[in-house]
């Protein structure tokens, strides 16, 4: 035992609990447990909004032909969240992921239909296409060590215009794509469970997400890309190759994003290159967001983001049910993502 | 009784700054070696070196005795160096069990971690609570507690406790109790010599000389890049040490050697 200090003397007789936890509020353990479990306030949100819903609406609501088709309407935005929140966990931002999904859709139909490539290699080429603009994002950030947000601006657009020079805008229609290539409609395909109508686009955004899930919470790479996200400093210093979860991040979610493309082109049955100005993007940050995703990075589970993305589709839907001006869903969605983000901060302050 | 680190020579020069002038170094098993000197004067760079952070433009280091070059902190790590950096180099939002195996996880064995890559928590967390409580850390409850809801000291034990796991030849202690309060100083300071009653070398750096004197078996003094002397903090006092080491007092001949 060291010697102590003449000035430390004194402390035998100070309180010895230095380690331990003093008791806690009724409030600081709310915050304690939705701390360790991220996904709790989305879905205690989506919850209520069904239930509220639910009681507005009655039964017509409250069906499972209702509650599956807001799955349906989800599918495409809940895989482009999945791929969002990848690159929101590691503090970056993904501005290019939904144009990214577009070219992938485009390249996919003009392989199929115009160059009369067999399906599965155009499905292959459009993964391809989205992987590698994805990698290009990865490469910027990593190597060049540009912020993400100027990367993702700057792809955003360069992908955007090559998507329009590239298909010269032509659609390529539905009666096309059913003749030429079936397979490229595969998500669009449904069956019943009673009145519940699953299509497969559902179950592969589904699927698709537990997967991430276990991936990022069972196996080192999801360690690694939370330690990333939350101190890339600290992650490097353990002897984690930042640079390689950063660039292995954004492919995956550029390939996660023409996962989307195939998904939507099951839903919508033709492939447009003017889906370029949708704000897909934006929906797929949102619902990340109000899914508990902390857009500092290295925090909120992916879980959450799905169910994000399910509370748009309940408020959506409901609000449409009720017959509301559809300017009401854009106006709560504002609501709900500055609301998520300050229970955010105030989740976060556990750490003080 | 040889040296289990020892350092010949190193330079290392930024731009026309020299950092390291002709540095040596020397560290015994078993002992606490403390690293002092003035702001500027190379005990960064010094330690830098050895941990692998970064690689001297000439000299030689040699562990046990072999000569090694670490191009990363990694290799110096798998080569059993462990350094526990002045801001820990932890992850606020993983878990105790996960920061303690970060970048060197441990899978399932069989199918499960083969092909789908899983990790085998109960194993870390067993490890992780054994080597805790080895330091007598457990006041720690919940080892999947993420580390950010833990005190400033419960952090540094985390940070020491994981580089005394893994740590086989030495660990590097950078200014560890520099953020503490003078309670949560004294519980680093007994791990300090809890890590060394079990056998681990460690270097200390340090700018508070109560604790150098306190912990170290020997003091080596860095002045202006390279190693003034080393001293015995029984035969020299805390102002002898600061007057050698800001140049206020020329250290007698015989020490410069040691």
């Amino acid at each position: 035992m060291a010697s102590i200090q003449e000035f430390e003397k004194v402390l035998d007789k100070s309180d010895t609990a230095v380690a331990s936890f003093e008791d806690r509020s009724t409030l600081r353990r709310v915050q304690h447990f939705l701390h360790s479990t991220p996904a709790a306030v989305p879905a205690i949100v989506l919850v209520l909004s069904i239930i509220v819903f639910g009681v507005l609406k009655g039964e017509r609501f409250f069906s499972a032909n209702t509650l599956t088709l807001i799955l349906q309407q989800i599918a495409v935005v809940g895989i482009l969240g999945a791929a969002q929140t990848l690159v929101i966990l590691t503090a970056g931002i993904d501005l290019s992921i939904g144009v990214i999904m577009v070219i992938s859709a485009v390249a996919m139909g003009n392989f199929a239909v115009t160059y009369g490539l067999p399906s599965p290699i155009a499905i292959g080429m459009g993964l391809g296409v989205g992987a590698a603009c994805g990698l290009l994002n990865g490469l910027l950030v990593a190597k060049l060590k540009l912020p993400p947000f100027i990367v993702t601006l700057g792809t955003w657009y360069i992908v955007m215009a090559t998507n329009f020079i590239y298909s010269a805008n032509e659609t390529i229609r539905r009666a096309d794509i059913e003749t030429a290539a079936p397979f490229l409609g595969f998500f669009g395909q449904s069956f019943k469970i009673g009145s519940a109508v699953f299509t497969f686009g559902v179950i592969a955004m589904v699927l698709l997400v537990l997967v991430l899930w276990y991936a990022l919470n069972h196996t080192a790479w999801g360690r690694h890309l939370y330690a990333v996200g939350d101190d890339p400093e600290a992650a490097k210093l353990s002897g984690i190759r930042v640079d390689r979860v950063l660039i292995g991040t954004y492919a995956l979610a550029g390939l996660i994003a023409a996962i989307a493309a195939w998904v939507s082109i099951g839903r919508n049955g033709s492939i447009s290159p003017s889906w370029a100005v949708t704000d897909y993007n934006l929906q797929a940050i949102t619902a990340a967001v109000i899914g508990g995703i902390s857009l500092f990075g290295g925090r909120g589970s992916i879980l959450g983001t799905l169910i994000g993305a399910m509370i748009v589709g309940v408020v959506s839907m409901g609000l449409n049910m009720m017959g509301a001006d559809p300017q009401w869903k854009v106006f709560l969605t504002g609501v709900l993502i500055i609301t998520a983000v300050a229970i955010d901060q105030w989740i976060r302050k556990v750490a003080g | 009784m040889e040296p289990i680190l020892t350092a010949r020579g190193l330079v290392k020069r930024y731009g026309r700054v020299t950092a390291l002038d002709n540095a040596d170094f020397d560290l015994y098993p078993g002992e606490i070696l403390a690293v002092i000197g003035d702001n500027g004067a190379g005990k960064s760079s010094l330690i830098k070196a050895i941990s692998g952070a970064i690689r001297p433009d000439e000299g030689e280091i040699r562990l046990e005795g072999k000569p090694v070059s670490f191009s990363s902190p990694m290799e110096a790590r798998e080569a059993g160096i462990e350094t526990v950096y002045q801001n820990l180099a932890l992850s606020p939002a993983l878990s105790i069990a996960d920061n303690m195996f970060l970048g060197r996880e441990i899978r399932r064995s069989g199918p499960l971690g083969q092909f789908f890559r899983m990790l085998d928590r109960p194993k870390m967390e067993k490890i992780a609570r054994e080597k805790l409580s080895e330091l007598g850390l457990m006041t720690i409850q919940n080892i999947n507690q993420a580390v950010e809801t833990l005190s400033g000291g419960q952090r540094q034990g985390v940070a020491v406790a994981r580089a005394a796991a893994f740590g086989s030849k030495l660990v590097i202690m950078d200014e560890p109790t520099a953020a503490l309060g003078v309670k949560e100083s004294r519980k680093v300071l007994e791990l300090i010599l809890d890590v060394r009653r079990r056998g681990l070398p460690i270097v200390l750096i340090s700018h508070n000389m109560p604790h150098v004197f306190e912990v170290a078996d020997r003091i080596h003094i860095h002045r202006l890049g390279k190693r003034l002397c080393v001293i015995n903090p029984k035969d020299y006092t805390m102002s002898d040490a600061v007057a050698f080491m800001t140049g206020a007092k020329v250290p007698p001949e015989a020490m410069a050697a040691a």
